[in-house]
C-alpha cells in the first residue's frame, strides 16, 4: 500500500491523530497500459526480439560478412561450409550473403508498403465511415473496384518494360493494399461514431476535420496499428509471390522471392538453395504476425488476461 | 429478398465496367503484344505480316474504339475478342478452365471452413490451454507460409512417399493424367488423386486466417449475455455451445469467407503454377506474359463475376443466418 | 455490544430446517488481475426462506451481482470462489458442471439485466422459453410451446400465441425482460434471483417488469432475491433486506427496520440520497461524499471509514462484524450502530451542493449528534 497515489478525494472528518486513507490504485497512462500488456504475451515479445535480431543482420550483416553480394569467389554448390553458411550456387555465389541482400529488400519492400496502405487507407476509410450515407457507399464502391483488380495484372503492367525496383513493387502492392486498412478503420469509426463524445465534439463547434483526425483517428490507433504490422507480413508474403511469378523484383537486384522463384527447380537437387530463403521469409513474417497478435490484444480494453 | 439481389446485381455492373476500363489501360502499358509475339524470330517477320496481325488485333484504331469495341462484341456477341494466339477462342478457354480452378476453390473453401471452425472453436473454448497455444502456434506459421511454399513442400513431400513406397498415390502433376483407364467411376478417382494436394496446399493457408477469426468470434459470443443465460437456463454444456455460441459466432465468417473468394483466386494462380494445372491461374499467368490483351480481360470478367457473386451469396447467407437482417 | 462476532440471528427458533430453501455462508470470491487479486465479495451470508422476497442493495461495485452469479455458478472459471453455498440443502460450490446445470433454470433461475443482450437474436422467443422446458423435461416440442404460450400469458405480454413466434428485436425491452422472467420461472424454480431486472428499462416499463416479477413468484411459490440499487423498488416488492457494501453485507434487516430505523451510516446516506415526494422540498438532499472504495487493495477496518462522518480510530484498525440491534433479525456492521438509533441521515450528513471533488476538511465538519437530539 505503500506506493500507490490518491487522486483528489475529499477527506473525511477522522479526529486528529489518524492517518490518511488512501484506497487507490496507481495511475496508468494508456500507453503504459499497453506496453505492459503487451510485454506479458512472451511470444510476442520473443517475437520482437527476433525480428529485431533479424533486421540487424539484414542492414548490419553485409558489412561486416566475407563475402560480398556479387562475388563469385566460394566454390560452387555446395550445401554448407564455414565461409558458406548457407552454401553457394552454380555460379559460387555465397548464399548468405545474397539471402541478406535479399531480407533488406523484402523488408523494404514490406515496409514501404505499410506507410502507404496505412497512409491512405486510414484516413480514407475514417472519412468514409463518418460521413457514411452516399460518400461512403461511392468510396466503398471504389474500393470493391480495387479488390477486383487481379493484383499479377497490376504488378504486370507497372513492372514489365520498366524493371521492376523495391519501389514499384512496393508502389504496386501498397495501391492496391490499403483496400484491407480502410475497410477497418471504417468499421471502427462506424461504432466510434455513436458515440456520445462525438457529439459533444460536434456541440462544441468541432469542424469534420478536426473530428476525424483529432478524435476518430486517434482513438482508432490500437487497430491502426495492428493493420499496419498485419500489412507488413502480408507484404512480404505478397512480394514473394509476385517475385514467384517474375513480376517482382527484378535482376539483377534480389529479394527472398526472387532467391526462392531462382530456386524453384533445383529443389529436389540442391535444396538449400530453395529452403533457406524461404525459411527467411517464414521468419520475419511469423515474428511480426505474433508482435501483431501481441499488439492486438494489448490495445483490446476488454482483455483480462489473468494470472493464473 | 429478390429485390435486393437484383439491386446488388445491377451495382454491381458498373463495379465491373469501372474495373474492366482500368484494366483495359492497364493493359496499354504492358507493352506492345505484337512486338512480343514476333520478337527475335529468325528471319525476321514481315512487315505486312506484322500489319495484318496488328489490324487483326484491332491495334491500328484509338484506344477508346478499340474498348467499345470489345465491350460491344461481348455483349452483344458473347465474343470475347481475338486472342494472341490466333487459333484460340477466348471464351471457350476461359470455359474449360472455370471448371478446373472452380472445383480447387471450392473444396479448398469447405476443407478451410471445417478447419477453420474446429480450430477456432477448441481453441476459444480451452483458451489458454495446450491445444489452443498448438492450434495458434501451427495457424501462425502456415500464415506466414508464402502459397508456394506450402505447395512445393507438399510437392516434395508427396514424391518422396512415392518414391518410398515405390506407388503413385499422390498425384503432383496436372489436375487428371493423360490416360485413364475408362469408366466413370475411374475419371472421377483419377480427378480426385490430382486435387488431393493443390487442395490441401490452398486450404491450409486460407485456414490459418480464418482460423484466428473464428477464434476471436468466438470468445466474444461465449462471454455475452445470452450465452450466460442459456447456461443459466440449465442447458447442457455441449448444448449452449453448439446451439447458442457457434450459431452466433459463425455469422461473421460467412463474410469472411465470402471475402476470402478473392484472395482464394490469386491463391489458386500459384498453387496452379506449382501443381501445373490448366486453369484460370496459368491462363492468365501465360495471357500477361504475352500480353494477350483481350484474354485478360475475359479472365478479369469471369474472376469478377466470381467475387460478385461470391459476395452476393456471402450477404445473403447472412441475412439468412440472421434475423436481424432481412432485406427488403 | 461492541463484539466483533458475526451474528446471523435466527429469532424463529421453531422454524424447521427443510423451510430455507437457499443458504449462503460466508461466501468469498476473489478475481486475480493484473494489479492483483480483487475481493469482490467478502463473506456474505444470508438465508433464504420459501416465499420469502429479499432485497440486496447496493452501488454499483459493491458485489451484489458477483455474488448471485456465484450462486448459479456462472463466474468466469478464473474466479476463485470460497464458502458454502446450500439450496435445499445441497451444496452448490465445487459441483461439476454437468450437475450445476440440472439444477439451474430448474431448481434455480436468475433474470438478469439488459433484455436486450440476454436473448439469442437468432432463435425466436417460443424457442428459447420451451428450450428451457425441454432441458429439464421429456415432453413433446408442442407441449413445451403450449407451455411457452402460457408463460407469455402470465407474464402479461399480449397476443401471445403470436407473439410466440417472434424474435427478441421484434420486441420491446420491457416485453424482453418479461420473456427473460418467462424463461426462469418456466420450471417452476425454487429460487429465482433477479440480477437488476428493471435497471436498463423505463420507469414506466418498470412497472410491467415488476408486476411479471410478482405474478412469477405468486405461480411458482418461488422464494426471490431481488438486487437492484434502487431502493424504491425494494421498498414495493421485497420483506427483507440485505445493503451491500465493498464485498460485504453491512446492514441486513426487514425493509421498515432497515428503512425506517437504519443502524449503520451507510444505509442511512442511501436512504438520504433519494429524493422523497413526502418530503415537501424543505430539507436539502444530503448525499454521501466519495467514492466506493477499490477492491484491490482494501486496508483493514471498515471500508466505509473515509466516507463516514461517524468514523474513529476503531473504525481504521478493525472491521465491523455484524451486530445485533434492539430488533429481531436486524443487524447493521458499525461499531457505533447504537448512536444511530433516531437519528435521520440530515442529522449526520451535510447538504452539499458543490462538486464532491472540490470538498475540503471544512465542509465535513463532524456532526454533534448528542447535541441535535
Amino acid at each position: 500500500m505503500s506506493d500507490i497515489q490518491s487522486p483528489p478525494v475529499p477527506k473525511a472528518p477522522v479526529p486528529a491523530g489518524s492517518t490518511e486513507r488512501e484506497f487507490t490504485v496507481k495511475e496508468r497512462t494508456q500507453w503504459q497500459i499497453v506496453v505492459r500488456r503487451f510485454l506479458r504475451h512472451r511470444l510476442a515479445v520473443v517475437s520482437l526480439i527476433v525480428l529485431i535480431l533479424l533486421i540487424l543482420l539484414a542492414y548490419i550483416g553485409p558489412l561486416v560478412w566475407i563475402h560480398k553480394l556479387e562475388d563469385l569467389d566460394s566454390p560452387t554448390d555446395i550445401m554448407i561450409s564455414a565461409s558458406n553458411p548457407m552454401g553457394t550456387d552454380s555460379l559460387g555465389h555465397d548464399m548468405f550473403a545474397r539471402v541478406l541482400r535479399g531480407m533488406q529488400q523484402s523488408i523494404k519492400v514490406a515496409v514501404i508498403v505499410a506507410v502507404l496502405s496505412t497512409g491512405i487507407g486510414a484516413p480514407y476509410g475514417a472519412i468514409a465511415g463518418y460521413f457514411g450515407g452516399r460518400v461512403d457507399t461511392i468510396l466503398m464502391r471504389i474500393c470493391d473496384v480495387l479488390l477486383t483488380l487481379p493484383l499479377l495484372l497490376v504488378a504486370g503492367a507497372l513492372v514489365t518494360g520498366r524493371g521492376g525496383s523495391v519501389l514499384t513493387v512496393a508502389l504496386v502492392l501498397g495501391l492496391l493494399g490499403w483496400v484491407v486498412n480502410a475497410r477497418v478503420v471504417r468499421g471502427v469509426v462506424l461504432s466510434l461514431r455513436e458515440q456520445e463524445f462525438i457529439e459533444a465534439a460536434k456541440a462544441l463547434g468541432a469542424g469534420t476535420f478536426r473530428i476525424v483526425f483529432n478524435h476518430l483517428l486517434p482513438n482508432a490507433t490500437g487497430a491502426i496499428i495492428v493493420q499496419a504490422t498485419l500489412d507488413i507480413a502480408a507484404a512480404i508474403l505478397a512480394e514473394s509471390a509476385l517475385s514467384f511469378v517474375g513480376l517482382g523484383v527484378q535482376p539483377p537486384d534480389t529479394s527472398l522471392g526472387v532467391l526462392v522463384n531462382d530456386a524453384r527447380s533445383a529443389v529436389e537437387t540442391r535444396p538449400w538453395l530453395f529452403y533457406w530463403p524461404g525459411i527467411m521469409i517464414i521468419l520475419i513474417a511469423l515474428t511480426i504476425s505474433f508482435i501483431g497478435d501481441g499488439l492486438r490484444d494489448a490495445f483490446d480494453p476488454r482483455q483480462m488476461r489473468q494470472r493464473r | 429478398m429478390l429485390a435486393y439481389t437484383i439491386r446488388r446485381i445491377l451495382v454491381a455492373i458498373p463495379v465491373l465496367l469501372v474495373a474492366s476500363m482500368i484494366v483495359f489501360t492497364l493493359t496499354l502499358f504492358t507493352g506492345d503484344p505484337v512486338e512480343e509475339k514476333y520478337a527475335g524470330r529468325n528471319p525476321p517477320v514481315p512487315q505486312q505480316t506484322i500489319n495484318l496481325e496488328r489490324e487483326r488485333l484491332g491495334l491500328d484504331k484509338p484506344v477508346v474504339v478499340q474498348y467499345v469495341t470489345w465491350l460491344k462484341n461481348l455483349v452483344t456477341k458473347g465474343d470475347f475478342g481475338p486472342s494472341i494466339e490466333s487459333t484460340r477462342d477466348i471464351g471457350g478457354e476461359l470455359g474449360k478452365r472455370i471448371f478446373v480452378t472452380l472445383r480447387l476453390i471450392f473444396f479448398a473453401i469447405v476443407l478451410a471452413l471445417v478447419l477453420a471452425i474446429i480450430s477456432g472453436v477448441l481453441s476459444a473454448t480451452r483458451q489458454y490451454s495446450k491445444l489452443d497455444y498448438t492450434f495458434t502456434f501451427l495457424g501462425f506459421i502456415f500464415l506466414a507460409m508464402p502459397a508456394f511454399w506450402v505447395a512445393v513442400l507438399l510437392k516434395q513431400g508427396a514424391l518422396q512417399y512415392n518414391e518410398a513406397t515405390g506407388t503413385r498415390t499422390f498425384f503432383t502433376i496436372g489436375e487428371r493424367s493423360v490416360e485413364t483407364e475408362p469408366g466413370l467411376f475411374n475419371a472421377f478417382a483419377d480427378i480426385f488423386g490430382h486435387m488431393i494436394l493443390p487442395t490441401i496446399s490452398l486450404a491450409l493457408i486460407t485456414y490459418a486466417a480464418w482460423s484466428r477469426f473464428q477464434r476471436s468470434s468466438m470468445l466474444e459470443v461465449l462471454n455475452s449475455d445470452y450465452v450466460r443465460l442459456a447456461r443459466a437456463k440449465g442447458l447442457s454444456p455441449r448444448k449452449v455451445l453448439v446451439r447458442h455460441a457457434l450459431r452466433t459466432a459463425l455469422i461473421p465468417m460467412t463474410t469472411v469467407s465470402a471475402l476470402g473468394i478473392a484472395q482464394l483466386i490469386g491463391g489458386a494462380v500459384i498453387t496452379e503454377t506449382v501443381f501445373q494445372w490448366n486453369g484460370m491461374g496459368s491462363y492468365l499467368i501465360t495471357s500477361i506474359a504475352t500480353r494477350d490483351r483481350y484474354a485478360v480481360m475475359g479472365w478479369l470478367l469471369v474472376a469478377g463475376i466470381f467475387i460478385v457473386v461470391g459476395n452476393l451469396v456471402a450477404d445473403l447467407l447472412y441475412g439468412i443466418l440472421d434475423p436481424r437482417i432481412r432485406y427488403e | 455490544m461492541t463484539e466483533s462476532t458475526d451474528i446471523t440471528l435466527d429469532r424463529s427458533g421453531a422454524a424447521p430446517k427443510s423451510d430455507v430453501v437457499l443458504e449462503v455462508d460466508n461466501l468469498t470470491v476473489e478475481f486475480p488481475t493484473d494489479d492483483g487479486a480483487v475481493q469482490a465479495v467478502r463473506g456474505v451470508s444470508y438465508q433464504l426462506r420459501r416465499g420469502d422476497a429479499l432485497g440486496i442493495v447496493g452501488e454499483s461495485g459493491s458485489g451484489k451481482s458477483v455474488t448471485s452469479l456465484a450462486v448459479l455458478g456462472l463466474l468466469p472459471k478464473t474466479a476463485r470462489v470460497k464458502g458454502s453455498v446450500k439450496l435445499l440443502g445441497e451444496e452448490l460450490i465445487g459441483k461439476p458442471e454437468k450437475e450445476y446445470a440440472k439444477l439451474r433454470g430448474n431448481k434455480l433461475a436468475m433474470i438478469f439485466q439488459d433484455p436486450l443482450t440476454s436473448l439469442n437474436p437468432v432463435y425466436t422467443v417460443g424457442y428459447q422459453i420451451a428450450e428451457a422446458i425441454l432441458a429439464h423435461h421429456d415432453v413433446s416440442k408442442k407441449a413445451a410451446r403450449d407451455r411457452a404460450i402460457d408463460l407469455l400469458k402470465t407474464v402479461g405480454i399480449p397476443f401471445p400465441e403470436q407473439r410466440v413466434d417472434n424474435y427478441p428485436h421484434e420486441m420491446s425491452g420491457g416485453m424482453r425482460q418479461r420473456v427473460v422472467i418467462a424463461i426462469a420461472m418456466a420450471n417452476d424454480p425454487d429460487v429465482i434471483i433477479a440480477d437488476e431486472p428493471t435497471t436498463a428499462l423505463d420507469v414506466t416499463v418498470q412497472a410491467q417488469v415488476l408486476e411479471a416479477l410478482e405474478a412469477a413468484r405468486n405461480e411458482t411459490g418461488a422464494a426471490m432475491v431481488l438486487i437492484t440499487h434502487d431502493l424504491g423498488v425494494i421498498a414495493g416488492h421485497a420483506d427483507r433486506i440485505c445493503v451491500m457494501y465493498a464485498g460485504k453485507l453491512v446492514e441486513k434487516g426487514s425493509i421498515d427496520d432497515v428503512f425506517y430505523r437504519p443502524r449503520m451510516p451507510y444505509s442511512l446516506g442511501l436512504l438520504g440520497s433519494l429524493p422523497r415526494l413526502d418530503e415537501s422540498g424543505k430539507d436539502r438532499l444530503t448525499p454521501i461524499v466519495g467514492s466506493p472504495p477499490s477492491l484491490l487493495n482494501l486496508p483493514p477496518g471498515c471500508p466505509f471509514t473515509p466516507r463516514c462522518p461517524l468514523a474513529q480510530d476503531v473504525c481504521e484498525q478493525e472491521e465491523p462484524g455484524l451486530y445485533p440491534t434492539g430488533d429481531p433479525e436486524h443487524v447493521a456492521a458499525c461499531h457505533f450502530h447504537e448512536r444511530l438509533v433516531g437519528v435521520s441521515s440530515s442529522d449526520l450528513f451535510r447538504p452539499i451542493s458543490v462538486d464532491t471533488e472540490d470538498l475540503t476538511a471544512a465542509d465535513l465538519a463532524p456532526v454533534d449528534l448528542e447535541g441535535q437530539k
